[in-house]
Protein backbone atom coordinates (compact mmCIF):
# COMPACT_ATOMS: atom_id res chain seq x y z
CA UNK A 1 0.00 0.00 0.00
CA UNK A 2 1.30 3.16 -0.92
CA UNK A 3 0.94 6.08 1.32
CA UNK A 4 1.81 9.66 0.79
CA UNK A 5 1.14 12.27 2.93
CA UNK A 6 1.51 15.72 1.69
CA UNK A 7 4.75 16.33 3.74
CA UNK A 8 6.79 13.93 1.92
CA UNK A 9 5.77 14.78 -1.59
CA UNK A 10 7.83 13.92 -4.35
CA UNK A 11 7.60 15.14 -7.93
CA UNK A 12 6.88 12.40 -10.20
CA UNK A 13 9.48 13.66 -12.67
CA UNK A 14 12.34 13.61 -9.72
CA UNK A 15 11.31 9.97 -8.46
CA UNK A 16 11.53 8.69 -11.91
CA UNK A 17 14.74 10.55 -12.24
CA UNK A 18 15.98 8.66 -8.55
CA UNK A 19 15.08 5.76 -9.88
CA UNK A 20 16.55 5.43 -13.41
CA UNK A 21 19.38 6.23 -11.16
CA UNK A 22 19.18 3.57 -8.90
CA UNK A 23 19.00 1.27 -11.59
CA UNK A 24 21.90 2.47 -14.08
CA UNK A 25 24.23 2.41 -10.39
CA UNK A 26 23.43 -1.04 -9.68
CA UNK A 27 23.96 -2.36 -13.61
CA UNK A 28 27.59 -0.95 -13.61
CA UNK A 29 28.17 -2.17 -10.36
CA UNK A 30 27.31 -5.58 -12.09
CA UNK A 31 29.38 -4.74 -14.95
CA UNK A 32 32.32 -3.82 -13.34
CA UNK A 33 32.58 -6.42 -11.56
CA UNK A 34 32.41 -8.77 -14.11
CA UNK A 35 34.73 -7.22 -15.95
CA UNK A 36 36.86 -7.19 -13.37
CA UNK A 37 36.92 -10.53 -12.96
CA UNK A 38 37.41 -11.51 -16.21
CA UNK A 39 40.73 -9.50 -15.78
CA UNK A 40 42.15 -12.04 -13.09
CA UNK A 41 40.65 -14.95 -15.18
CA UNK A 42 38.13 -16.32 -13.39
CA UNK A 43 36.04 -18.56 -15.35
CA UNK A 44 32.63 -18.86 -14.26
CA UNK A 45 30.90 -22.39 -14.28
CA UNK A 46 27.75 -21.81 -13.43
CA UNK A 47 26.60 -25.22 -14.27
CA UNK A 48 28.64 -27.17 -11.98
CA UNK A 49 25.67 -25.96 -9.12
CA UNK A 50 22.81 -27.83 -10.03
CA UNK A 51 24.47 -30.86 -8.53
CA UNK A 52 25.23 -29.41 -5.34
CA UNK A 53 21.73 -28.81 -5.17
CA UNK A 54 20.37 -32.50 -6.35
CA UNK A 55 22.19 -35.70 -8.08
CA UNK A 56 21.11 -38.88 -9.72
CA UNK A 57 23.86 -41.32 -8.42
CA UNK A 58 24.31 -44.25 -9.71
CA UNK A 59 24.27 -47.45 -7.46
CA UNK A 60 26.05 -50.66 -8.25
CA UNK A 61 24.72 -53.74 -7.17
CA UNK A 62 26.73 -56.39 -6.17
CA UNK A 63 27.12 -60.04 -6.34
CA UNK A 64 27.37 -61.67 -2.78
CA UNK A 65 27.74 -64.83 -3.48
CA UNK A 66 28.98 -67.24 -6.33
CA UNK A 67 26.60 -68.65 -8.75
CA UNK A 68 24.73 -68.55 -11.53
CA UNK A 69 21.94 -66.18 -12.62
CA UNK A 70 18.47 -68.50 -12.02
CA UNK A 71 15.73 -65.79 -13.46
CA UNK A 72 14.96 -62.19 -13.98
CA UNK A 73 11.67 -60.91 -13.70
CA UNK A 74 10.08 -57.78 -13.72
CA UNK A 75 6.95 -57.28 -11.39
CA UNK A 76 5.20 -54.11 -9.22
CA UNK A 77 7.80 -52.01 -11.00
CA UNK A 78 10.57 -53.44 -9.86
CA UNK A 79 13.33 -55.88 -11.25
CA UNK A 80 14.09 -59.27 -9.11
CA UNK A 81 17.09 -61.32 -10.28
CA UNK A 82 17.61 -64.59 -8.33
CA UNK A 83 21.21 -65.79 -8.34
CA UNK A 84 21.53 -69.49 -7.63
CA UNK A 85 24.71 -70.81 -5.56
CA UNK A 86 25.89 -73.90 -4.80
CA UNK A 87 23.93 -74.75 -1.68
CA UNK A 88 22.11 -71.14 -1.29
CA UNK A 89 20.40 -68.69 -3.40
CA UNK A 90 20.11 -64.75 -3.11
CA UNK A 91 17.23 -62.32 -5.03
CA UNK A 92 18.57 -58.96 -5.36
CA UNK A 93 15.97 -56.09 -6.82
CA UNK A 94 15.97 -52.90 -8.21
CA UNK A 95 13.59 -50.50 -9.74
CA UNK A 96 12.21 -51.20 -13.46
CA UNK A 97 14.39 -47.98 -14.37
CA UNK A 98 17.65 -49.76 -13.80
CA UNK A 99 19.91 -51.50 -16.30
CA UNK A 100 20.51 -54.61 -15.54
CA UNK A 101 24.21 -56.53 -16.69
CA UNK A 102 23.84 -60.05 -16.61
CA UNK A 103 21.30 -62.12 -18.69
CA UNK A 104 19.69 -65.55 -17.49
CA UNK A 105 22.24 -68.48 -17.15
CA UNK A 106 25.49 -66.21 -16.48
CA UNK A 107 28.05 -67.06 -14.43
CA UNK A 108 28.80 -64.91 -11.92
CA UNK A 109 31.31 -64.43 -9.14
CA UNK A 110 31.42 -62.92 -5.77
CA UNK A 111 31.67 -59.47 -6.37
CA UNK A 112 30.34 -59.10 -10.31
CA UNK A 113 27.98 -56.04 -10.52
CA UNK A 114 24.49 -57.40 -11.73
CA UNK A 115 22.57 -53.85 -12.14
CA UNK A 116 22.91 -50.70 -11.90
CA UNK A 117 20.16 -47.93 -11.15
CA UNK A 118 20.32 -44.19 -11.03
CA UNK A 119 18.94 -42.78 -7.36
CA UNK A 120 17.92 -39.15 -7.11
CA UNK A 121 19.68 -37.25 -4.10
CA UNK A 122 20.07 -34.44 -2.46
CA UNK A 123 23.27 -32.95 -2.91
CA UNK A 124 25.62 -30.79 -0.63
CA UNK A 125 23.98 -27.51 -0.32
CA UNK A 126 20.84 -28.87 -0.48
CA UNK A 127 21.67 -30.91 2.94
CA UNK A 128 23.20 -28.03 4.01
CA UNK A 129 19.80 -25.88 4.11
CA UNK A 130 18.34 -28.28 5.45
CA UNK A 131 20.36 -28.75 8.45
CA UNK A 132 20.56 -24.89 8.74
CA UNK A 133 16.46 -25.07 8.92
CA UNK A 134 16.90 -27.80 11.69
CA UNK A 135 19.38 -26.05 13.62
CA UNK A 136 17.61 -22.63 13.69
CA UNK A 137 13.92 -24.61 14.02
CA UNK A 138 15.30 -26.03 17.39
CA UNK A 139 17.16 -23.09 18.77
CA UNK A 140 14.48 -20.73 17.74
CA UNK A 141 11.55 -23.01 19.78
CA UNK A 142 13.73 -23.73 22.98
CA UNK A 143 14.85 -20.16 22.77
CA UNK A 144 11.39 -18.96 23.01
CA UNK A 145 11.05 -21.40 26.06
CA UNK A 146 13.98 -20.35 27.62
CA UNK A 147 13.07 -16.46 26.79
CA UNK A 148 9.52 -16.79 28.32
CA UNK A 149 10.75 -18.15 31.53
CA UNK A 150 13.46 -16.00 31.67
CA UNK A 151 11.28 -12.80 30.97
CA UNK A 152 9.24 -13.80 33.47
CA UNK A 153 11.68 -14.45 35.84
CA UNK A 154 13.23 -11.26 34.96
CA UNK A 155 10.28 -9.51 36.03
CA UNK A 156 9.42 -11.46 39.29
CA UNK A 157 8.99 -10.19 42.56
CA UNK A 158 11.19 -13.24 44.06
CA UNK A 159 15.24 -11.60 43.43
CA UNK A 160 16.21 -15.22 43.15
CA UNK A 161 14.75 -15.69 40.03
CA UNK A 162 15.37 -12.04 39.04
CA UNK A 163 19.02 -12.15 39.63
CA UNK A 164 19.37 -15.31 37.74
CA UNK A 165 17.51 -14.24 34.83
CA UNK A 166 19.58 -10.66 34.55
CA UNK A 167 23.07 -12.67 35.25
CA UNK A 168 22.15 -15.01 32.10
CA UNK A 169 21.30 -11.97 30.39
CA UNK A 170 24.31 -10.19 30.71
CA UNK A 171 26.48 -13.07 30.63
CA UNK A 172 25.15 -14.34 27.46
CA UNK A 173 25.12 -10.40 26.02
CA UNK A 174 28.45 -9.77 27.08
CA UNK A 175 30.56 -12.55 25.40
CA UNK A 176 30.79 -13.31 21.81
CA UNK A 177 28.62 -16.22 20.02
CA UNK A 178 31.69 -17.65 19.04
CA UNK A 179 33.26 -18.14 22.22
CA UNK A 180 29.77 -19.62 23.68
CA UNK A 181 29.86 -22.42 20.79
CA UNK A 182 33.62 -22.94 21.89
CA UNK A 183 32.52 -23.64 25.33
CA UNK A 184 29.51 -25.80 24.70
CA UNK A 185 31.56 -27.78 22.14
CA UNK A 186 35.11 -28.08 23.91
CA UNK A 187 34.01 -27.31 27.58
CA UNK A 188 30.51 -28.51 27.90
CA UNK A 189 30.45 -31.66 25.48
CA UNK A 190 33.34 -32.95 26.60
CA UNK A 191 32.15 -33.36 30.23
CA UNK A 192 28.81 -34.45 28.95
CA UNK A 193 29.90 -37.56 26.07
CA UNK A 194 32.76 -38.42 28.52
CA UNK A 195 29.73 -39.11 31.14
CA UNK A 196 27.98 -40.49 29.03
CA UNK A 197 30.21 -43.07 27.70
CA UNK A 198 31.09 -43.75 31.12
CA UNK A 199 27.61 -44.41 31.51
CA UNK A 200 27.46 -46.93 28.27
CA UNK A 201 25.37 -44.39 26.64
CA UNK A 202 25.85 -43.25 22.94
CA UNK A 203 27.58 -39.52 22.52
CA UNK A 204 25.66 -36.67 21.53
CA UNK A 205 26.61 -35.30 18.41
CA UNK A 206 27.85 -31.56 17.90
CA UNK A 207 24.74 -30.25 16.08
CA UNK A 208 23.33 -30.58 19.48
CA UNK A 209 25.55 -28.28 21.17
CA UNK A 210 25.29 -25.83 18.18
CA UNK A 211 21.57 -25.86 18.92
CA UNK A 212 21.93 -25.62 22.31
CA UNK A 213 24.88 -22.36 22.00
CA UNK A 214 21.96 -21.33 19.78
CA UNK A 215 19.37 -21.46 21.66
CA UNK A 216 21.07 -19.72 25.17
CA UNK A 217 22.09 -17.14 22.84
CA UNK A 218 18.74 -16.42 21.65
CA UNK A 219 17.06 -17.00 24.64
CA UNK A 220 19.02 -14.24 26.63
CA UNK A 221 17.63 -11.75 23.84
CA UNK A 222 13.98 -13.31 23.41
CA UNK A 223 13.97 -12.50 27.84
CA UNK A 224 14.79 -9.23 27.17
CA UNK A 225 12.03 -9.14 24.37
CA UNK A 226 9.46 -10.40 26.35
CA UNK A 227 9.95 -7.96 29.38
CA UNK A 228 9.86 -4.80 27.47
CA UNK A 229 6.80 -6.52 26.09
CA UNK A 230 5.57 -7.67 29.79
CA UNK A 231 6.27 -4.32 30.72
CA UNK A 232 4.56 -2.80 28.16
CA UNK A 233 1.08 -3.47 29.34
CA UNK A 234 -0.17 -0.40 31.36
CA UNK A 235 -0.48 -1.94 35.38
CA UNK A 236 -4.08 -0.87 35.68
CA UNK A 237 -5.12 -3.41 33.62
CA UNK A 238 -3.34 -5.52 35.74
CA UNK A 239 -4.71 -4.19 38.98
CA UNK A 240 -8.74 -4.47 37.43
CA UNK A 241 -7.68 -7.66 37.10
CA UNK A 242 -6.29 -9.07 40.47
CA UNK A 243 -8.93 -6.75 42.03
CA UNK A 244 -11.44 -9.09 40.10
CA UNK A 245 -10.03 -11.78 42.06
CA UNK A 246 -7.89 -13.24 39.19
CA UNK A 247 -4.39 -15.11 40.49
CA UNK A 248 -1.28 -13.39 38.91
CA UNK A 249 -1.06 -16.43 36.79
CA UNK A 250 -4.63 -15.85 35.99
CA UNK A 251 -3.86 -12.79 34.92
CA UNK A 252 -0.52 -13.32 33.17
CA UNK A 253 -2.02 -15.69 30.69
CA UNK A 254 -5.81 -13.92 30.31
CA UNK A 255 -4.44 -10.01 29.82
CA UNK A 256 -1.17 -9.56 29.72
CA UNK A 257 0.54 -12.43 27.80
CA UNK A 258 -2.11 -12.25 24.90
CA UNK A 259 -1.62 -8.33 24.64
CA UNK A 260 2.32 -8.82 24.99
CA UNK A 261 2.73 -11.41 22.76
CA UNK A 262 1.36 -8.94 19.40
CA UNK A 263 4.20 -6.64 20.64
CA UNK A 264 6.60 -9.18 20.94
CA UNK A 265 6.34 -11.08 17.50
CA UNK A 266 7.91 -8.32 15.45
CA UNK A 267 11.75 -8.06 17.45
CA UNK A 268 10.85 -11.93 18.21
CA UNK A 269 10.63 -12.62 14.25
CA UNK A 270 13.59 -10.13 13.77
CA UNK A 271 15.57 -12.07 16.77
CA UNK A 272 14.86 -15.59 14.67
CA UNK A 273 16.33 -14.06 11.33
CA UNK A 274 19.87 -12.90 13.50
CA UNK A 275 19.34 -16.77 14.33
CA UNK A 276 19.09 -18.50 11.39
CA UNK A 277 22.38 -16.15 10.34
CA UNK A 278 23.88 -16.61 13.26
CA UNK A 279 24.00 -20.56 12.56
CA UNK A 280 26.38 -19.70 10.08
CA UNK A 281 29.11 -20.02 12.73
CA UNK A 282 28.20 -23.62 13.88
CA UNK A 283 30.23 -25.19 10.88
CA UNK A 284 33.59 -24.24 13.05
CA UNK A 285 32.66 -27.68 14.87
CA UNK A 286 31.91 -29.61 12.11
CA UNK A 287 27.85 -29.02 12.07
CA UNK A 288 27.40 -29.21 8.17
CA UNK A 289 24.89 -26.32 7.66
CA UNK A 290 24.83 -23.99 4.76
CA UNK A 291 28.06 -22.24 4.91
CA UNK A 292 30.17 -25.35 5.75
CA UNK A 293 28.28 -27.16 2.78
CA UNK A 294 29.65 -23.80 0.64
CA UNK A 295 32.94 -23.96 1.70
CA UNK A 296 33.15 -27.86 1.26
CA UNK A 297 31.18 -27.55 -2.40
CA UNK A 298 33.97 -25.11 -2.92
CA UNK A 299 36.62 -27.49 -2.12
CA UNK A 300 35.23 -30.21 -4.72
CA UNK A 301 34.48 -27.36 -7.81
CA UNK A 302 37.13 -24.89 -7.42
CA UNK A 303 34.44 -22.48 -8.33
CA UNK A 304 34.24 -19.67 -5.35
CA UNK A 305 32.45 -16.99 -6.46
CA UNK A 306 29.11 -18.68 -7.48
CA UNK A 307 29.50 -20.27 -4.13
CA UNK A 308 29.76 -17.84 -1.57
CA UNK A 309 27.03 -15.63 -4.06
CA UNK A 310 24.59 -18.60 -4.25
CA UNK A 311 25.33 -19.18 -0.43
CA UNK A 312 24.28 -15.34 0.55
CA UNK A 313 21.36 -15.88 -1.64
CA UNK A 314 20.09 -19.15 0.03
CA UNK A 315 20.40 -17.70 3.15
CA UNK A 316 18.57 -13.98 2.24
CA UNK A 317 15.77 -17.04 0.94
CA UNK A 318 15.36 -18.77 4.51
CA UNK A 319 15.00 -15.11 6.23
CA UNK A 320 12.75 -13.29 3.43
CA UNK A 321 9.79 -14.93 4.68
CA UNK A 322 10.62 -14.08 8.35
CA UNK A 323 11.15 -10.49 7.07
CA UNK A 324 7.75 -10.62 5.88
CA UNK A 325 5.90 -12.13 8.52
CA UNK A 326 7.75 -9.43 10.79
CA UNK A 327 6.12 -6.40 8.12
CA UNK A 328 2.84 -7.84 7.92
CA UNK A 329 2.49 -7.59 12.12
CA UNK A 330 3.46 -4.24 12.17
CA UNK A 331 0.97 -2.88 9.22
CA UNK A 332 -1.35 -5.39 11.28
CA UNK A 333 -0.95 -3.64 14.60
CA UNK A 334 -1.07 0.30 13.32
CA UNK A 335 -4.85 -1.22 12.50
CA UNK A 336 -5.85 -2.90 15.48
CA UNK B 1 -18.15 -4.66 57.13
CA UNK B 2 -15.12 -2.73 56.52
CA UNK B 3 -13.27 -2.39 59.88
CA UNK B 4 -9.68 -0.38 59.74
CA UNK B 5 -7.62 -0.32 62.83
CA UNK B 6 -4.35 1.72 63.84
CA UNK B 7 -3.82 1.28 60.02
CA UNK B 8 -0.21 2.47 58.48
CA UNK B 9 1.20 3.08 55.58
CA UNK B 10 4.69 4.04 54.73
CA UNK B 11 6.36 4.49 50.91
CA UNK B 12 9.63 3.76 50.54
CA UNK B 13 10.57 6.08 47.52
CA UNK B 14 13.25 5.61 44.46
CA UNK B 15 15.29 8.08 46.52
CA UNK B 16 14.72 6.30 49.42
CA UNK B 17 12.62 9.38 51.23
CA UNK B 18 9.70 8.17 53.41
CA UNK B 19 6.38 8.79 52.15
CA UNK B 20 3.65 8.20 55.18
CA UNK B 21 0.52 7.75 53.19
CA UNK B 22 -1.84 6.60 56.02
CA UNK B 23 -1.24 7.48 59.77
CA UNK B 24 -3.59 6.03 62.11
CA UNK B 25 -6.43 5.41 60.11
CA UNK B 26 -9.43 4.11 62.11
CA UNK B 27 -12.54 3.29 60.22
CA UNK B 28 -15.98 1.36 60.37
CA UNK B 29 -18.15 0.79 57.49
CA UNK B 30 -21.25 -0.92 57.83
CA UNK B 31 -23.39 -3.10 55.34
CA UNK B 32 -25.20 -0.74 53.16
CA UNK B 33 -23.71 2.51 54.01
CA UNK B 34 -22.02 4.75 51.11
CA UNK B 35 -19.18 6.57 52.23
CA UNK B 36 -17.41 9.61 50.72
CA UNK B 37 -13.83 9.93 51.25
CA UNK B 38 -12.31 13.16 50.13
CA UNK B 39 -9.42 15.07 51.33
CA UNK B 40 -6.91 17.06 49.34
CA UNK B 41 -4.26 15.30 46.46
CA UNK B 42 -1.56 13.22 48.03
CA UNK B 43 -3.50 12.89 51.13
CA UNK B 44 -3.61 9.53 51.05
CA UNK B 45 -7.40 8.89 49.67
CA UNK B 46 -6.24 6.21 47.07
CA UNK B 47 -3.76 4.42 49.15
CA UNK B 48 -6.33 3.78 51.94
CA UNK B 49 -9.17 2.96 49.00
CA UNK B 50 -5.83 0.42 47.27
CA UNK B 51 -5.29 -0.89 50.96
CA UNK B 52 -8.76 -2.04 51.62
CA UNK B 53 -8.56 -4.74 48.58
CA UNK B 54 -4.65 -5.60 49.05
CA UNK B 55 -3.46 -3.94 46.04
CA UNK B 56 -1.32 -1.97 48.13
CA UNK B 57 -0.61 -4.09 51.53
CA UNK B 58 -0.43 -1.77 54.68
CA UNK B 59 2.59 -1.05 56.73
CA UNK B 60 1.33 -1.61 60.36
CA UNK B 61 -2.45 -2.53 61.53
CA UNK B 62 -5.27 -4.55 61.26
CA UNK B 63 -7.99 -4.24 57.94
CA UNK B 64 -11.56 -6.68 58.48
CA UNK B 65 -13.45 -7.27 55.38
CA UNK B 66 -16.56 -9.12 55.80
CA UNK B 67 -14.93 -10.56 59.33
CA UNK B 68 -11.59 -11.79 57.19
CA UNK B 69 -8.58 -10.05 58.47
CA UNK B 70 -6.81 -9.45 55.28
CA UNK B 71 -3.64 -8.26 56.69
CA UNK B 72 -3.30 -12.22 58.14
CA UNK B 73 -0.67 -13.73 55.70
CA UNK B 74 -2.90 -17.33 55.80
CA UNK B 75 -5.59 -16.27 53.69
CA UNK B 76 -6.62 -16.11 50.56
CA UNK B 77 -6.35 -12.70 48.80
CA UNK B 78 -8.17 -13.58 45.56
CA UNK B 79 -10.98 -14.82 47.55
CA UNK B 80 -11.41 -11.39 49.13
CA UNK B 81 -10.85 -9.26 46.44
CA UNK B 82 -13.80 -11.45 44.37
CA UNK B 83 -15.80 -9.65 47.21
CA UNK B 84 -14.35 -6.17 46.78
CA UNK B 85 -14.93 -4.68 43.15
CA UNK B 86 -12.65 -1.66 42.36
CA UNK B 87 -13.58 1.14 39.57
CA UNK B 88 -10.75 2.97 38.89
CA UNK B 89 -9.94 6.50 37.76
CA UNK B 90 -8.85 5.27 33.96
CA UNK B 91 -11.23 2.91 33.64
CA UNK B 92 -8.48 -0.23 32.68
CA UNK B 93 -11.00 -2.31 30.84
CA UNK B 94 -8.89 -5.06 28.95
CA UNK B 95 -8.60 -3.27 25.57
CA UNK B 96 -7.85 -6.76 24.12
CA UNK B 97 -11.41 -7.99 24.87
CA UNK B 98 -14.61 -6.52 23.53
CA UNK B 99 -16.86 -5.09 26.16
CA UNK B 100 -19.21 -8.34 26.66
CA UNK B 101 -15.61 -10.37 27.27
CA UNK B 102 -14.22 -7.57 29.79
CA UNK B 103 -17.69 -8.58 31.98
CA UNK B 104 -17.79 -12.30 31.29
CA UNK B 105 -13.81 -12.30 31.85
CA UNK B 106 -13.76 -12.80 35.74
CA UNK B 107 -16.95 -15.01 36.13
CA UNK B 108 -15.51 -17.39 33.83
CA UNK B 109 -12.00 -17.59 35.45
CA UNK B 110 -12.61 -17.19 38.99
CA UNK B 111 -16.56 -17.95 39.25
CA UNK B 112 -15.31 -20.84 37.22
CA UNK B 113 -19.36 -20.21 36.00
CA UNK B 114 -20.24 -21.62 32.56
CA UNK B 115 -20.26 -19.70 29.23
CA UNK B 116 -24.45 -19.22 29.25
CA UNK B 117 -24.09 -17.91 32.73
CA UNK B 118 -21.28 -15.70 32.08
CA UNK B 119 -23.50 -14.09 29.18
CA UNK B 120 -26.39 -14.01 30.52
CA UNK B 121 -25.70 -11.78 33.76
CA UNK B 122 -22.78 -9.55 31.44
CA UNK B 123 -25.93 -8.84 29.60
CA UNK B 124 -27.98 -8.05 32.27
CA UNK B 125 -25.27 -5.91 33.88
CA UNK B 126 -24.97 -4.00 30.06
CA UNK B 127 -28.45 -3.25 30.24
CA UNK B 128 -28.55 -1.71 33.65
CA UNK B 129 -25.63 0.46 32.99
CA UNK B 130 -27.42 1.23 30.05
CA UNK B 131 -24.49 0.15 27.36
CA UNK B 132 -26.16 -2.85 26.41
CA UNK B 133 -26.02 -2.03 22.59
CA UNK B 134 -22.17 -1.47 22.61
CA UNK B 135 -21.89 -5.14 24.00
CA UNK B 136 -19.38 -6.62 21.10
CA UNK B 137 -17.65 -3.22 20.49
CA UNK B 138 -14.00 -2.69 21.53
CA UNK B 139 -13.34 -0.48 24.41
CA UNK B 140 -11.71 1.57 22.29
CA UNK B 141 -14.73 2.52 20.47
CA UNK B 142 -16.26 3.90 23.39
CA UNK B 143 -16.38 7.15 25.31
CA UNK B 144 -15.05 7.42 28.75
CA UNK B 145 -18.30 7.83 30.75
CA UNK B 146 -18.95 4.24 28.42
CA UNK B 147 -16.01 2.83 29.34
CA UNK B 148 -16.41 3.72 33.11
CA UNK B 149 -20.01 2.23 32.98
CA UNK B 150 -18.79 -0.89 31.34
CA UNK B 151 -15.88 -1.19 34.25
CA UNK B 152 -18.84 -0.80 37.21
CA UNK B 153 -20.65 -3.56 35.19
CA UNK B 154 -17.32 -5.92 35.27
CA UNK B 155 -16.91 -5.35 39.13
CA UNK B 156 -20.50 -6.11 39.56
CA UNK B 157 -20.46 -9.31 37.58
CA UNK B 158 -18.64 -10.61 40.64
CA UNK B 159 -21.69 -10.31 42.56
CA UNK B 160 -19.21 -8.06 45.62
CA UNK B 161 -20.64 -7.15 48.79
CA UNK B 162 -18.42 -4.06 48.29
CA UNK B 163 -18.13 -1.45 45.69
CA UNK B 164 -14.63 0.82 45.85
CA UNK B 165 -14.64 3.95 43.38
CA UNK B 166 -11.47 5.94 42.84
CA UNK B 167 -12.11 8.99 41.49
CA UNK B 168 -14.65 7.41 38.90
CA UNK B 169 -15.52 10.67 37.08
CA UNK B 170 -12.01 12.83 37.50
CA UNK B 171 -11.12 11.57 34.40
CA UNK B 172 -14.28 11.99 31.88
CA UNK B 173 -15.56 15.17 30.51
CA UNK B 174 -17.97 17.28 32.07
CA UNK B 175 -21.49 15.46 30.51
CA UNK B 176 -20.28 12.63 31.23
CA UNK B 177 -20.52 12.34 34.42
CA UNK B 178 -24.06 12.26 34.96
CA UNK B 179 -24.23 9.08 33.42
CA UNK B 180 -21.74 7.77 35.41
CA UNK B 181 -22.68 9.04 38.67
CA UNK B 182 -26.69 7.87 37.64
CA UNK B 183 -25.38 4.23 37.97
CA UNK B 184 -23.57 5.02 41.08
CA UNK B 185 -26.49 6.77 42.92
CA UNK B 186 -29.03 3.58 41.51
CA UNK B 187 -26.29 1.06 43.05
CA UNK B 188 -26.65 2.78 46.45
CA UNK B 189 -30.36 2.94 46.60
CA UNK B 190 -30.28 -0.93 45.96
CA UNK B 191 -28.18 -0.99 49.31
CA UNK B 192 -24.27 -1.76 48.12
CA UNK B 193 -21.75 -0.81 50.54
CA UNK B 194 -19.81 1.88 49.08
CA UNK B 195 -16.34 3.37 49.69
CA UNK B 196 -15.89 6.54 47.24
CA UNK B 197 -13.12 8.66 46.59
CA UNK B 198 -14.87 11.92 44.71
CA UNK B 199 -14.55 15.60 44.46
CA UNK B 200 -18.09 15.72 43.30
CA UNK B 201 -20.12 17.32 46.32
CA UNK B 202 -23.32 17.04 44.75
CA UNK B 203 -23.00 13.24 44.84
CA UNK B 204 -21.68 13.46 48.55
CA UNK B 205 -24.39 15.20 49.70
CA UNK B 206 -27.30 13.65 47.81
CA UNK B 207 -26.01 9.81 48.71
CA UNK B 208 -23.87 9.59 50.94
CA UNK B 209 -24.22 8.47 54.44
CA UNK B 210 -21.29 9.69 55.78
CA UNK B 211 -18.39 11.55 54.49
CA UNK B 212 -14.89 11.28 55.68
CA UNK B 213 -12.30 14.22 55.33
CA UNK B 214 -8.47 13.01 55.18
CA UNK B 215 -5.64 15.40 55.38
CA UNK B 216 -1.92 13.77 55.28
CA UNK B 217 -2.44 10.46 55.94
CA UNK B 218 -5.19 10.76 58.57
CA UNK B 219 -8.56 11.24 59.08
CA UNK B 220 -9.51 14.59 60.01
CA UNK B 221 -13.11 15.03 60.41
CA UNK B 222 -16.17 12.55 59.43
CA UNK B 223 -19.32 13.08 59.51
CA UNK B 224 -22.77 13.11 57.72
CA UNK B 225 -23.26 15.46 54.56
CA UNK B 226 -25.35 17.55 56.61
CA UNK B 227 -22.81 18.21 59.28
CA UNK B 228 -19.72 18.71 56.65
CA UNK B 229 -21.34 21.07 54.72
CA UNK B 230 -22.97 23.00 56.87
CA UNK B 231 -21.10 23.04 60.14
CA UNK B 232 -17.57 21.99 59.70
CA UNK B 233 -15.12 21.41 62.87
CA UNK B 234 -12.05 21.72 61.35
CA UNK B 235 -10.25 24.22 59.93
CA UNK B 236 -8.40 22.03 57.76
CA UNK B 237 -11.81 20.87 56.33
CA UNK B 238 -13.62 24.55 56.06
CA UNK B 239 -10.24 25.71 54.05
CA UNK B 240 -10.40 22.59 51.89
CA UNK B 241 -14.68 23.21 51.57
CA UNK B 242 -13.89 26.60 50.52
CA UNK B 243 -11.28 25.94 47.85
CA UNK B 244 -13.24 23.35 46.05
CA UNK B 245 -17.09 24.38 46.38
N1 LIG C 1 3.75 3.75 44.95
C1 LIG C 1 4.08 4.85 45.65
N2 LIG C 1 5.38 5.07 45.96
C2 LIG C 1 5.73 6.14 46.68
N3 LIG C 1 4.87 7.03 47.14
C3 LIG C 1 3.56 6.88 46.88
C4 LIG C 1 3.10 5.77 46.10
N4 LIG C 1 1.77 5.85 45.98
C5 LIG C 1 1.40 6.96 46.65
N5 LIG C 1 2.47 7.59 47.19
C6 LIG C 1 2.45 8.80 48.00
O1 LIG C 1 1.55 8.60 49.05
C7 LIG C 1 0.82 9.81 49.31
C8 LIG C 1 -0.67 9.50 49.22
O2 LIG C 1 -0.99 9.21 47.86
P1 LIG C 1 -2.47 8.89 47.39
O3 LIG C 1 -2.36 8.47 45.95
O4 LIG C 1 -3.09 7.94 48.32
O5 LIG C 1 -3.15 10.30 47.47
P2 LIG C 1 -4.61 10.70 47.00
O6 LIG C 1 -5.26 11.29 48.19
O7 LIG C 1 -5.27 9.60 46.31
O8 LIG C 1 -4.26 11.86 45.98
P3 LIG C 1 -4.99 12.25 44.60
O9 LIG C 1 -6.19 13.08 44.95
O10 LIG C 1 -3.95 13.06 43.91
O11 LIG C 1 -5.31 10.98 43.91
C9 LIG C 1 1.29 10.81 48.29
O12 LIG C 1 2.23 11.65 48.91
C10 LIG C 1 1.95 10.00 47.22
O13 LIG C 1 3.00 10.71 46.64
MG1 LIG D 1 -5.88 9.18 44.27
Amino acid sequence: MKTSSGLSRINPFTYNLSMAGFIIGVIAFITVFIVATKAIDYTWRWYKLPGYFYTNKTHDIDAEIKGIVESITTKDKTISIVVKGNSESETYTLPESGSKRVSIGDNIYQGDTLAQYKKPQLGLLSQGILITLEVSIYSSLIGILIGLIGGIARISKNPAFKWAAIVYVELIRGSPLLVQIFIWYFVFATIINGMLMNMGFHEISALWYGVAALSFFAGAYVTEIVRSGIESINIGQIEASRSLGMTSAQCMYHIVLPQAIRRILPPLAGQFITLIKDSSLLGIIAVRELTKATREGITTSLQPYEFWFVCAILYLLLTFPLSMFVQYIERRMKTP
Amino acid sequence: MIKTENLYKTFITANGDKVNALVDVNTQIDKGEVVVVIGPSGSGKSTYLRCLNHLEVATKGHIWIDGVDILDLKININKVRAEVGMVFQSFNLFPHKSVIDNVNLAQKVVRKKSKEECEKKSMELLEKVGIAEKANVFPAQLSGGQQQRVAIARALAMHPKIMLFDEPTSALDPEMIGEVLDVMKSLAKEGMTMVVVTHEMGFAKEVANRVVFMDEGAIVEEGTPEHFFENPTHDRTKLFLSQIL
